[in-house]
């Protein structure tokens, strides 16, 4: 197991450095004016030009660029807002929300999505079982904004059962957010749970197992479970991203004073630096669940350890 | 002459006992999108203790089948129990509400499979695999469990026992895999073992050291074994008694040495003959032409007579019963005598 | 990394399925060989076979089929202008003579949201063409050549996998923003492209794995050995197999790029005005949304009824080509 740890981490490395070069290169290196549109709707004021090109060496080639932008990140400095903030520091007050708001997001997909996952997968073709494919084929196609609104009005405003802005950031106001941010991943959960339940059922091991007398309850409960979970994980970590994507999307509807709504204002004001910044940071992020969520997968399934 | 398809009990009824396990009469059905197909179609053969019953066919010819139905393990849907018995010592298992069958499975009745790979759970050792039998069975502690498990992987000859116990399925071979699925079978001591074409899938050598086994093992807890395979080859050295199975039922019963020295079917005789000899060398090999039948649409009649080279027309409109040739020996043909004297 | 189809509705684990029929053994153990009053049926004969009869298969072309000439001929469905706005029907709600309202211009909803189709399907159909081919390209090419040329690929499909697809679309649209007054081509063409940029990724992974197990197909091995050389076996055997997953997830993708371009609209970095898309006019609507819910709902609806088509249908041909559904 150790070494599959090292052997991750070091591909890890390639990538890391792979993506970082792409951010750098989409947000600073690419052909035109580097500093078109990171100041609102105006130029930028010449003495940020004449800083961001010192701090970013922008006249030098590009892979001193590089190489600077990366001492740079590693350092935390992911750059600043022309009215001088440092991104770094915006970020630090924002995150704790969204962390919280994540957290539950995460929770929901995994208990409503493996739950439902789990019980149309026993029960194949009843009414639940429909109404599972249906329902979540539906979340799955409606862009979270919608969601977002639609709930918001129906639960925040017309039922007043959750609060229509998640501002104060307590728990409870969270609930209905991360519910939204929740809803696509928690879809796909609920129909590959499903799918692996069901093939795993028609297995050959579950044959022997209920050959040896087990009654079906354990042969599902433990025997299939483990391994039709193993997948699910997997999808969590790697819908990861679009979870932070829709943080934006959820932060910014709801009001939150996170990461997320950070950048929706950012994008809305036109503080393209705080917004690329921001964004670099949430990608890392991703890469890093990422990497844990691999590191996960082999810690469940044996076969991927002994490779 | 008997008139019915049941095969003739020779001692045991004499004996006034019941067989250990007896398939009466049984037929399964599999419904599908392309009909209904009679997978098992009046199949009895039965086994005592300490005897081994071979069962030999091609695929499809419903010897898998059968075995699932008699551990209730069927896929169901689309395959349906509709005729027929199943007994344990007498007892008809078909009957028995599902909780009272499972007492069976396992503990009184076993079952190996072809693919062990497949057939073991991925991601729990071999340890927890076979302790599991213990534990849920016996209500044995997790410790006791490893450590009867670490037992039977040394009685199923599995070298360096004690410290594979806690590997994982896929870090053994092929012939280990095997070892480690009979250890499941006969942790519990049970009276009747089936295994499923479990030498198909491995080396000819290793195929060795596995029935060895097998026939070690049934001989010391004196086991009823029930041998499905395809493979004459392995029948040999092994059985006691044949049946030969073809298109969901039973073509042939006899004694192992009677069938291979005299056949009185067809299909055995065409499989015997289609055994590649090293003294035929340089001749054409004699198979069976033709391929076993769709079972949605079996042929009137006889289900061998498109295949058969002795075909004559009461083949096509008469299905010939299962009959005594001789005393102990049966055959599902209209010119059985005339093919055991070689006549034919 | 490990690669799961995150796009895709339901990721089974494998990516591809081989299409070849399974001749020999059915589940009754049979032989599978046609007698005389038996067609043999090709699983293609068999999937739209009942694709045809699939309820959800017909629906989902239908409104597709709808929205596309919607797209293209806006003025069979409506005789209004987009473009033009009375600022005294700001916010009115539906009524006989505008069966969706006005938004907050003044401008129709209804006419709004006819046009709004072309801008979100074109993003959609341009991005998803871009990635099919950019993404089949680069997985034919890993897949079949193996070796280095393999581990390239995979090696930078790994790393943009690293960026999210909303997260990049930001990044990019962000370096390269479109205002009021950026040309109509141009605001579509960035989005287009910001899409298209990240979203290829998942397309070469499904192209690769389908290339790599074709390779090793028998027949294939039959093929090189009689000396075929790579252009032909590509075509003639690699090609055929391949078609059916990626067609399967192009629907589905494309799909997901229009609800993706409504969002980066609605966040305010995608489409903008005067571009009219659905993405805009909800972007629109959200402000007042709770005072006056018809402007953001119906081009919503509208929206959500496509995607779902798209969705919909990518689903059933994969079910339809799905062999182990027989």
């Amino acid at each position: 197991m150790g070494r599959y740890v090292i052997r991750r981490l070091l591909q890890m490395i390639p990538v890391f450095i792979g993506t970082t070069f792409l951010i750098f290169m989409m947000v600073w290196a690419l052909p035109g004016d580097p500093f078109a549109g990171k100041c609102g709707d105006r130029p930028c004021p010449e003495s940020y030009v004449q800083a961001m090109t010192a701090k970013f060496n922008l006249d030098e080639p590009w892979y001193v660029q590089y190489g600077l932008y990366m001492a740079n990140l590693l350092q935390g400095d992911f750059g600043e807002t022309f009215a001088g903030v440092q991104v770094i520091d915006e970020l630090t007050q924002a995150y704790p929300v969204t962390f919280k708001l994540t957290v539950i997001a995460i929770l929901f997909e995994i208990v409503i999505g493996v739950g439902a996952g789990v019980l149309t997968g026993l029960r194949r073709g009843g009414f639940l079982d429909n109404l599972v494919l249906i329902s979540t084929l539906f979340v799955i196609s409606i862009p979270i904004f919608v969601i977002g609104y639609t709930l918001q009005l129906l639960l925040g405003v017309n039922l007043g059962l959750f609060p229509v802005t998640g501002r104060e950031g307590t728990v409870y106001a969270l609930i209905l957010p991360a519910f939204v941010l929740a809803s696509a991943t928690l879809a796909y959960v609920a129909r590959v749970m499903r799918t692996n339940l069901i093939e795993n059922l028609r297995s050959d091991y579950v044959r022997t197992a209920t050959a040896k007398g087990l009654a079906r309850r354990r042969v599902v409960g433990v025997h299939t479970l483990r391994n039709s979970l193993i997948p699910v994980i997997t999808l969590i970590g790697a819908d990861f991203g679009a979870l932070l994507g829709g943080a934006i999307v959820t932060e910014g509807i709801f009001n939150i004073n996170g990461v997320g709504g950070l950048i929706y204002r950012s994008i809305r004001l036109r503080e393209f630096a705080l917004v690329t910044g921001a964004v670099t940071v949430l990608v890392i992020v991703f890469l890093l669940v990422n990497l844990i969520v691999d590191l996960l997968y082999a810690a469940l399934d044996p076969r991927i350890r002994y490779d | 002459m008997a008139t019915t398809d049941t095969f003739p009990v020779p001692e045991a009824t004499a004996a006034g006992h019941a067989p250990l396990l007896e398939v009466d009469n049984l037929q399964v059905e599999f419904r599908t999108r392309d009909g209904v197909a009679k997978a098992v179609n009046g199949v009895s053969y039965s086994v005592e203790e300490g005897e081994t019953l071979a069962v030999l066919g091609e695929s499809g010819s419903g010897k898998s089948v059968t075995a699932q139905a008699i551990m209730g393990i069927l896929d169901s849907p689309p395959g349906f129990v509709t005729g027929g018995a199943v007994r344990f010592r007498g007892q008809d298992l078909l009957s028995l509400p599902e909780d009272e069958r499972r007492a069976y499975r396992g503990r009184s009745i076993s079952m190996i499979f072809q693919d062990a790979l497949s057939a073991l759970n991925p991601v729990f050792t071999v340890g927890w695999q076979i302790g599991e039998m213990f534990r849920v069975h016996e209500g044995l502690s997790k410790k006791d469990g490893r450590a009867r498990a670490m037992d039977l992987m040394e009685q199923v000859r599995i070298p360096a026992a004690r410290e594979r116990v806690d590997d994982y399925p896929h870090q053994f071979s092929g012939g280990m895999r095997q070892r480690i699925m009979i250890a499941m079978a006969i942790a519990l001591d049970p009276d009747v073992l089936i295994a499923d074409e479990p030498t198909t899938a491995l080396d000819v050598t290793v195929q060795a050291q596995i029935m060895d086994l097998l026939r070690d093992l049934q001989r010391e807890r004196k086991m009823g074994l029930i041998l499905i395979t395809h493979d004459l080859g392995v029948v040999a050295d092994v059985a006691d008694k044949i049946s030969v199975m073809y298109a969901g039922r039973i073509m042939e019963k006899a004694q192992v040495g009677d069938i291979y020295a005299a056949p009185a079917h067809p299909y055995t005789k065409g499989l015997l003959e289609s055994i590649p000899r090293v003294d035929l060398k340089g001749q054409d090999l004699a198979a069976i032409k033709g391929l076993p039948p769709s079972l949605t649409r079996i042929p009137p009649g006889c289900e061998f007579n498109p295949r058969c080279p002795y075909v004559q027309p009461i083949c096509l409109e008469k299905r010939p019963p299962l009959l005594d040739v001789v005393p102990g020996r049966s055959s599902a043909c209209h010119f059985a005598q005339e093919v055991l004297d070689g006549s034919l | 990394m490990t690669d799961p189809h995150s796009l895709s509705p339901h990721p089974t684990g494998a990516t591809a399925d081989t299409l070849e029929v399974e001749a020999g053994e059915g589940p009754l153990g049979g032989a599978v060989v046609p007698a005389a009053q038996d067609k043999p049926r090709s699983l293609a004969s068999d999937a739209w076979h009942d694709l045809r009869r699939s309820p959800i298969f017909i629906t989902a072309s239908v409104i597709i089929v709808i929205f596309v000439v919607m797209a293209a001929f806006p003025g069979l469905f409506t005789n209004k202008d987009p473009y033009f706005c009375d600022l005294n029907l700001s916010r009115q709600g539906p009524s006989a003579g505008a069966w969706f309202g006005y938004d907050l211009q003044g401008c129709d909803v209804y006419a709004r949201t006819i046009y709004g189709a072309r801008a979100s399907i074109l993003v959609g159909v341009l991005t998803t063409t871009a990635v099919t081919l950019s993404g089949a390209l680069f997985g034919m090419i890993g897949g079949f050549y193996g070796g280095w040329a393999d581990s390239v690929v995979s090696r930078v499909t790994d790393i943009f996998f690293g960026i999210p697809l909303l997260l990049g679309g930001i990044l990019v649209l962000s370096s390269f923003p479109s205002g009021v007054g950026t040309p109509e081509w141009q605001t579509i063409g960035k989005v287009v492209l910001a899409l298209a940029i990240l979203g290829w990724t998942s397309l070469a992974r499904i192209m690769r794995s389908t290339v790599i197990q074709v390779k090793q197909a028998d027949y294939v091995q039959a093929a090189r050995a009689l000396g075929g050389g790579a252009p032909r076996i590509l075509r003639a055997h690699v090609l055929p197999n391949a078609v059916t997953p990626v067609i399967v997830y192009a629907t589905i993708v494309l799909g997901i790029f229009i609800g993706a371009e409504a969002t980066l609209s609605f966040l305010g970095i995608g489409l903008q005005p005067p571009v009219i898309s659905w993405g805009v006019a909800i972007d629109d609507g959200a402000t007042y949304f709770r005072q006056s819910p018809h402007m953001l709902l119906f081009p919503g609806g509208f929206l959500v009824l496509t995607v779902l088509a798209f969705i919909m249908l990518g689903d059933a041909v994969r079910d339809a080509f799905d062999p182990r559904l027989r």
